[in-house]
């Protein structure tokens, strides 16, 4: 044999052996691929875990409802009561109601009717001018009056007390139009019962 | 009589001693007054001797202020040392010299052991007229001793003017407010003393016999309910018979046994009666038909009542009989006036009405209407006034008054106008003069 016949089979063999090797390192290696998401599902297809989540989230969202409505209801309920318990002023030695106070006296009608378990007391008092005992009948003159536009809508009268304290219980005490102006009152107190039924409305008037 | 029995009267009469049982001495009658000439239209000048004894310059002072404060007499003062105290020393006594300091009239008193002995000298006569032995009851100075002394006076001016005085008396009022209680003061000032313990009193008004006050009581549910007050043991009684709603200014009628009051309900306010201590019912005397009627006032013979009443629209005036039939204005618009007249208060001896007007700076002024004629004559002008309240000499009147800054209670004279301040303390007013407390 030959020595140059060699050197060429050598050579193709590595050469070979080189692609060889080099074909099996490109092959790929097979990827990890998760599982996709299970989109909300039909209960049947729910388990337990996923149960609670689901139900927690519908309970606080309730309870948001809840806490607003109950918000609204509150001020409903604090906007009646001011509404009733609001006080009205007088002109100097008259007793007729004003149109100011027809406006408040028209916001107690609704919250007494929707509410017949309560009762009131109206207070009817005085400047300090004037007959401290001619007063006394002034502020009963008042008090009176405000009843009457009351019962005149519909209100009860059976609900409605009326008393006088006449100049005797001032709210204050200078000698001033500025302070004669707030004592001309009638205020209004709640004796029994409580506002328990409100429009409660989300525009308000 | 002879001369010679006018001086053995005389002699009499100054040795005169307390008698064992203690009852007064009164040398003369009664009914005879020592008749003093003086000008009318003037006062009788009387001099009032210094008093021996330990509370001898208490009693001459309660004399004299008590003198002055009956605007009957003009109280004539000689108090510097060596001035004679002894009428009757020398042959004509000292009379000339008190005669010269415009006395008419001495009066001589020495303690005695059960009270006061006094002696009235006639100085133009220069002899004693008249003498009498007074008890003086309670500790020297005490609120019961200075009443014994003030019925001392007003008898003493009885004799000299023929008009009992107005010392023994006293003035129920009301202090403060939210929470104002009932106070009686003595004529002159002194001794102010709570009746009871309501706060919230009212409208104080007395008994015919100053025994017991009528008030009404506002409370923190409103105003009002009436209770009668007894002076003697401070307890009150409430009239159950006013029953709810505004019951307030309460009076006794002349016979003590009926209290008329204010009552308002649903619609005005009426003047109501009912017996004020026995048991009976509420009934009604006016009917005001939706009007305000309120503040009544007897007539001093019970029949007739004098009240103020809304139903002109604003506050009058008004009478009528003591059931409330023929009410008729009394109270009419003056020049000046702004309309609002009210708290009518009859004087004893039935000849005039007191009342207070609104003017139009808006300040009341008092005035008094006579029944006969129905002029009017105003009597204050200083300051806002109301709630006159007659004295029993129907000539003195008690109100409330803001002329010194505070509300404070005044004696005013309604003859001269004299006035006096009585209490001290502000936010007074409400005052209801008594009768006569002593005998």
């Amino acid at each position: 044999m030959h020595r140059a016949s060699r050197v060429p089979t050598l050579v193709a063999l590595t050469l070979a052996a080189i692609v060889g090797l080099q074909a099996c390192r490109r092959k790929p290696t097979p990827e990890v691929v998760p599982a996709p998401e299970p989109a909300p599902a039909p209960t049947n297809s729910c388990d337990a875990a996923c149960l609670r989540a689901r139900e927690d989230s519908a309970n606080r969202a309730r309870e948001a409802t809840e806490r607003e409505a109950a918000e609204r209801r509150r001020a409903a309920i604090e906007a009646a009561h001011s509404a009733v318990t609001a006080t009205i002023y007088f002109d100097y030695d008259r007793s007729e109601i004003t149109d100011e106070s027809r406006a408040k006296l028209d916001a107690k009608v609704p919250v007494l009717t929707q509410n017949t378990g309560v009762r009131i007391r109206i207070a009817g008092h005085t400047d300090s001018r004037g007959s401290d005992e001619y007063n006394l009948a002034l502020g009963q003159r008042r008090a009176a009056a405000a009843k009457r536009y009351l019962t005149d809508r519909g209100i009860d009268g059976g609900r409605i007390e009326i008393v006088s304290f006449g100049e005797e219980r001032p709210s204050c005490s200078d000698d001033a139009e500025s302070c004669w102006s707030q004592n001309r009152r009638d205020e209004f107190e709640i004796t029994a019962g409580e506002i328990t039924s409100v429009q409660v409305s989300s525009t308000s008037r | 009589m002879t001369r010679l029995s006018w001086v053995a009267l005389s002699v009499a009469a100054i040795m005169l001693a307390p008698c064992e049982r203690g009852v007064a001495q009164d040398s003369l009658s009664q009914a005879v007054r020592i008749g003093l000439r003086y000008d009318p239209g003037s006062k009788p000048g009387v001099l009032v001797l210094r008093v021996p004894g330990a509370n001898g310059d208490s009693i001459r002072a309660i004399l004299q202020r008590d003198f002055d404060y009956g605007d009957r007499i003009n109280v004539v003062a000689a108090d510097e040392a060596g001035f004679p105290d002894a009428p009757t020393a020398g042959r004509n006594g000292n009379y000339p010299v008190y005669a010269r300091l415009g006395a008419l009239a001495l009066v001589q008193a020495t303690p005695t052991a059960a009270g006061l002995h006094v002696a009235v000298h006639d100085v133009a006569q220069a002899k004693v007229a008249r003498v009498k032995d007074f008890p003086l009851s309670g500790a020297p100075n005490s609120r019961e001793w200075r009443m014994a002394v003030h019925a001392i006076s007003d008898e003493l001016e009885l004799w000299i003017t023929g008009v009992r005085g107005i010392a023994a008396t006293r003035i129920a009022y009301v202090q403060g407010k939210q929470g104002s209680r009932l106070y009686v003061v003595d004529s002159d000032g002194a001794f102010p003393t709570p009746v009871g313990d309501h706060a919230g009193a009212l409208s104080p008004s007395w008994h015919p016999r100053g025994t017991h006050i009528a008030y009404s009581l506002v409370s923190s549910r409103g105003c009002c309910q009436i209770f009668i007050a007894d002076l003697a043991t401070g307890s009150a009684r409430q009239i159950a018979a006013v029953g709810n709603g505004l019951n307030t200014t309460p009076v006794f009628a002349p016979d003590a046994a009926v209290i008329v009051y204010t009552h308002g309900e649903e619609s005005g306010t009426d003047l109501f009666a009912t017996t004020a201590f026995e048991r009976g019912p509420a009934r009604r005397i006016t009917v005001g038909r939706g009007t305000d009627n309120t503040t009544p006032a007897f007539s001093p013979d019970g029949r007739r009542l004098a009240f103020t009443s809304g139903r002109l629209g604003h506050p009058e005036i008004y009478i009528s009989d003591a059931d409330g039939t023929n009410a008729e204005l009394l109270t009419s618009y003056s020049f000046g006036d702004q309309n609002y007249r009210a708290n009518p208060d009859w004087s004893p001896d039935g000849r005039l009405i007191a009342f207070q007007a609104q003017q139009t700076d808006g300040r009341f002024q008092l005035n008094t209407i006579s029944l006969r004629d129905r002029s009017v004559k105003q009597l204050t002008s200083e300051g806002s006034n109301e709630d006159a309240s007659w004295a029993p000499d129907s000539r003195h009147l008690i109100f409330s008054s803001t002329r010194t800054g505070t509300k404070q209670l005044f004696v005013i004279d309604s003859e001269s106008g004299r006035w006096r301040q009585l209490t001290r303390n502000g936010g007074v007013r409400l005052p209801a003069w008594s009768p006569p407390l002593a005998r």
